[in-house]
């Protein structure tokens, strides 16, 4: 925990409530029930390519268990579990993605990407569903289906909106003493 | 008397940077001394300042040379936790100095992480809630406070570390006027009771000034150009070759030919106004040629609007305005008196409750959000809020969509645009390499684009050093010169006095008054509720018993006179 | 856009009075509780727990209605999607089967079914009442002293703080510029899904580097004032406990030993009538 700097824990606050702020009001209906394009995603897998699994973890896990306090009354805790382990999934491997070395290569994108579908595959279609058998006891066709749904929209999700975030991000590192007025 | 900070042959060049931000920088100050550092944007003042702080190196590595003592120790032994304990520093932005839930909690913040015990914290809390008076907001929350409040809460949270030395960055910039002074007054009083060291890094030399210091250091490019007694520095040519402002009866001075000179100690407005001389000045203000505002045709109209959310009281009530085409005028009043409410109103963001507006005569109360801002500009205060894509032309290029235009057509517009704004050799460039004021030429220009009749900005030139001001303004008064209608919500009395035809003032939801500024800021009952203040050309026009609007034109005139000569 | 959120409610109650620590140790114990049984008599003893102790914090339901309204909508559709996927999971359960109606198809209706729905909805009307309260009474500034107390970092306890000190600024940020894209045209509603999710780049990238400015400075502001220096921080906002903070954590623990007693004596989480 000594290794957890300042700007990590803040980066962790603030990061929860930009999680929050999305979850609530910028994600998209898809059309089909249940079912939208979760944006809070995209940026929490940002926000593990740049400062790390544990920030990442703690923003999946602060911002889901806030949002469903604060907007529901109570934390789905199966779900909010899953958010956590996605955060710190995905920054265990991205975070050797250094985006402010060489900028963003292919080879970044694509370890980036295989990473946040494996990690986003299990966390929804294995860990949510188990535990919502486990705590609830809900039957377990239901509990796979909607899982196997979530992760396949996560995945895309982050799959463009993510990847669109890091090129961003990457682009705007460049070299300020390469640039050249032109007439 | 001991010295507290020491720079010796002191360079420092940031890790991402090639060209070292501070060079050779010796500078020494003593324990209980009040030091005014001054210098342009990107005159490496803020890093001086976060060399004493300790931010540099602890948060901002870079390449150190020569040596920095604080009691002296070397700089670099300390850890940041110690340095905290010796310097307090109030960061320029008090909203991101406000980590804790309520004032109580953010006073004590320094002290929780200390790990003083609970009973003894409240004592502590209590007694420096007093001195900088919030004990009557302890347990507010920061939306209930106001900006200078704000500041005092900040200014509390540092003080309870008793450290010797205060550092304040940039305490005016987010500041009216009136709090402004409140708070150079509180400091004054805090220095004097106190004996502790006060480091002020300012670029508003006339407001900074109304409290009295013992040095001023001017920086320009990463070194020290100066460092004098205030009376030395405002008697040479130092402010002028950092492209500051001089206090503006020191420039009047300068216009009306009085030299100006240490003894006569120009650092004070009392004593240096007396050197002011009737006759010859009203011999030289009957050569201004006063211009008066000619009424042009209304453009944008305001029947009886009101605002208010859901069932609450109304944030505006019963507003009638109107702006001609081809005039800037100012929006002024303390926060929250509707002033940004009343430009959401206008560019579409929000819905009236009731009223009408019409623009060329035409109603259009009801037109969606996207309609509106093709007609209605809206540039808003930070740039950050805007902008969307990664390189100029990307941006500028970005405001045009939905505008159902050819691509000849807005490669045209665009070029065009670009020009304008003077941005045209960064157009590649990636916005977030651009400064400050660049950027928000960009943000000015993403709308100018979209070729609205109206443009409204919110405090286009908060932060903006005086050069970089100048250019905004200068730019924003050719737009109005080619026909474009300004709003611009401020709270900055030069440019109210300087830039604009009218001045609207809300208050209490209210518009109050709304007419020729100067008429405005002789009134003080109206005055006080724009939170504005007189410059200090009011106390010499009083002092000399002359009008002030002649004094105030050919002072204006004399300054842009100067201003050219930094092309 | 005006949004309901829960947050505090001011209240000159006993359970405004408890400590954060205390009330946070027994919402913890009594959501353990109730999301381990499944026991139809426990869930009754805790609800009506849950609903006495609703009544002493003199939060009145007109306050929290519109959360209570929204989680009740989304129990029920659950309850709807858990039958229509497995329309006999009651009989897997219990192990019998009382056929009331034969239905259509699979869509039959028997009485374990209904009874397990019955415990389904039964489990979220008692957890949702004591969470809620657990947010209306507690004082945001406790919050973080309390999760420290219990024996979470204080550095994790304070993001948590944070978050919760950030939650209105982000959301500024987010309409303003959600508003700006509006008035250049863009519009997160409208158009394919392809475009939508294109427009809401718009939205988040400027939200984006706005936070990032914003995680800079704070934690600038931070390091200056000493924070994390030590291995340990004291709380100004944290309160002593008393007599009755004690009383209080006694009754939750007893009632969870209670639930876990009656819940397991026979081996199994569910309660057999059949």
């Amino acid at each position: 925990m000594n290794s957890f700097t300042t700007k990590q824990i803040v980066a962790t606050g603030i990061g929860a409530a930009v999680f929050i702020i999305l979850s609530r009001f910028a994600a998209i209906p898809t059309g089909v029930p249940n079912t939208s394009i979760e944006t809070a995603y995209a940026f929490l897998a940002f926000m593990a390519v740049l400062f790390g699994p544990i920030t990442a973890g703690l923003i999946g896990l602060i911002g889901h268990a806030l949002k469903d306090a604060i907007l529901y009354g109570s934390p789905w805790w199966s779900w909010v579990i899953v958010s956590g382990f996605v955060g710190l999934g995905i920054g265990l491997v991205a975070n050797r993605i250094r985006l402010e070395e060489g900028g963003l290569t292919t080879k970044k994108i694509i370890l980036f990407n295989a990473t946040q579908a494996v990690v986003q595959a299990i966390g929804w279609i294995v860990i949510a569903p188990v535990l919502d058998i486990l705590i609830y006891a809900e039957p377990a066709n239901k509990v796979f289906v909607q899982g196997a749904v979530a992760a396949t929209s996560n995945i895309l999700t982050v799959g463009v909106i993510g990847t669109l975030l890091l090129v961003t991000y990457a682009k705007t590192r460049s070299q300020a003493g390469s640039l050249k007025r032109e007439a | 008397m001991k010295t507290i900070i020491e720079f010796d042959h002191f360079s420092f060049t940031y890790r991402s940077q090639s060209e070292p931000t501070l060079r050779h920088i010796h500078l020494s100050i003593q324990e209980g001394e009040r030091v005014l550092i001054v210098g342009p944007s990107g005159s490496g003042k803020s890093t001086l300042a976060q060399c004493i702080n300790g931010l540099i190196p602890f948060s901002y590595p870079g390449t150190w040379e020569g040596n920095v003592r604080i009691n002296d120790m070397d700089a670099r032994e300390l850890s940041l936790f110690d340095r905290s304990k010796q310097i307090g520093t109030v960061l320029q932005d008090p909203d991101a100095q406000f980590v804790g839930l309520s004032v109580g909690e953010d006073i004590a913040f320094a002290l929780e992480n200390k790990r003083v015990a609970r009973p003894e914290m409240s004592h502590i809390v209590e007694r420096v809630a007093k001195l900088t008076d919030v004990d009557h907001l302890i347990d507010s929350r920061l939306n209930e406070l106001s900006g200078g409040q704000r500041q005092r809460v900040a200014l509390a949270g540092v003080l309870v570390e008793e450290a010797d030395v205060l550092l304040f960055d940039e305490p005016l910039a987010n500041l009216d006027p009136v709090a402004g002074s409140e708070a150079m007054a509180l400091l004054d009083r805090l220095q004097r009771e106190t004996g502790r060291t006060l480091i002020v890094v300012e670029h508003r030399i006339e407001d900074v000034l109304s409290i009295p210091f013992d040095r001023i250091i001017v920086m320009v490019d990463g070194t020290i150009i100066a460092d004098d007694h205030p009376d030395a520095i405002l008697s040479n040519d130092s402010l002028m070759n950092a492209f500051l402002r001089e206090p503006l009866y020191v420039s009047a001075a300068r216009w009306a030919d009085i030299a100006v000179q240490p003894q006569d100690r120009p650092s004070d407005l009392e004593t240096f106004v007396t050197r002011f001389e009737r006759e010859p000045i009203l011999t030289k203000l009957e050569e201004e040629a006063v211009t008066i505002h000619q009424p042009t045709s209304p453009l944008l109209e305001l029947e009886h609007v009101q605002f208010h959310y859901h069932q609450e009281q109304p944030v505006l009530e019963r507003i009638d305005a109107t702006f001609e085409k081809g005039t800037l005028t100012t929006l002024v009043g303390q926060n929250g008196a509707g002033k940004s409410t009343l430009a959401k109103l206008l560019s579409g963001y929000k819905r009236v409750s009731s009223g009408t507006i019409r623009l060329n005569g035409e109603d259009i109360t009801n037109q969606s959000i996207a309609d509106r801002a093709k007609k209605v500009g809206f540039v808003l205060q930070n740039p950050n809020h805007m902008i969307s894509k990664q390189t100029v032309h990307e941006e500028v290029r970005y405001g045009m969509q939905a505008l159902g235009l050819s691509d000849e057509e807005e490669s045209e517009r665009l070029e065009q645009t670009l020009r304008r704004c003077g941005l045209y050799p960064f157009r590649n460039w990636p916005i977030q390499a651009l400064s400050f004021g660049q950027k928000k030429r960009v943000t000015i220009a993403s709308i100018l684009v979209r070729q609205p009749d109206v443009l409204i900005l919110d405090e286009p030139t908060a932060g903006q050093d005086y050069r970089h001001y100048s250019e905004i303004m200068d730019f924003l008064e050719a737009l109005k010169q080619d026909g474009m209608t300004l709003l611009i919500i401020t709270h900055d009395m030069h440019l109210v006095l300087e830039y604009s035809d009218q001045v609207c003032l809300l208050h209490g939801g209210r518009i109050r008054y709304a007419g020729d500024p100067l008429s405005l800021l002789l009134q003080e009952n109206l005055l006080h509720h724009a939170h504005l203040k007189q410059t200090s050309l009011f106390t010499v026009a009083r002092h000399l018993d002359v009008d002030v609007k002649p004094l105030l034109s050919a002072v204006i005139r004399a300054e842009r006179k100067d201003r050219k000569q930094w092309q | 856009m005006a949004v309901e959120m829960l947050g505090y409610i001011d209240k000159p109650s006993p359970v405004h009075r408890l400590t954060g620590t205390t009330k946070l140790i027994g919402f913890i114990l009594f959501t353990t509780a109730t999301m381990f049984t499944y026991d139809t008599r426990v869930l009754l003893v805790l609800g009506l727990f849950s609903i006495g102790l609703f009544s002493i914090s003199q939060i009145r339901f007109k306050e929290v209605r519109f959360v209570l309204v929204f989680t009740a909508i989304f129990v029920l559709l659950n309850a709807l999607a858990v039958y229509l996927f497995e329309p006999e999971q009651g009989v897997t359960i219990y192990e019998t089967r009382h056929l009331w109606f034969e239905g259509i198809g699979r869509f039959t209706l028997t009485a374990e079914q209904a009874f397990y729905m019955f415990n389904l909805i039964l489990k979220y009307s008692v957890i949702v009442p004591i969470a809620v309260l657990f947010l209306v009474t507690t004082h945001p500034t406790e919050f973080a002293s309390s999760l420290n107390q219990i024996g979470v970092p204080y550095k994790v306890a304070f993001a948590v703080s944070l978050a919760l000190r950030y939650i209105p600024d982000v959301q500024q940020d987010f309409r303003t510029i959600a508003d700006a894209q509006a008035a250049r045209g863009v519009a997160v509603t409208q158009g394919s899904l392809l475009k939508r999710a294109r427009h809401s780049l718009q939205i988040l990238i400027p939200l984006l580097f706005t936070s990032l400015e914003r995680i800079e400075t704070v934690s600038n502001a931070m390091d200056l004032r000493g924070f994390g220096a030590d291995k340990k921080r004291t709380w100004y906002n944290q309160r002593a406990m008393t007599r009755i903070d004690y009383i209080a954590i006694g009754i939750a623990l007893s009632l969870t030993v209670f639930s876990f007693i009656v819940t397991f004596y026979d081996g199994s989480r569910f309660y057999n009538p059949f």
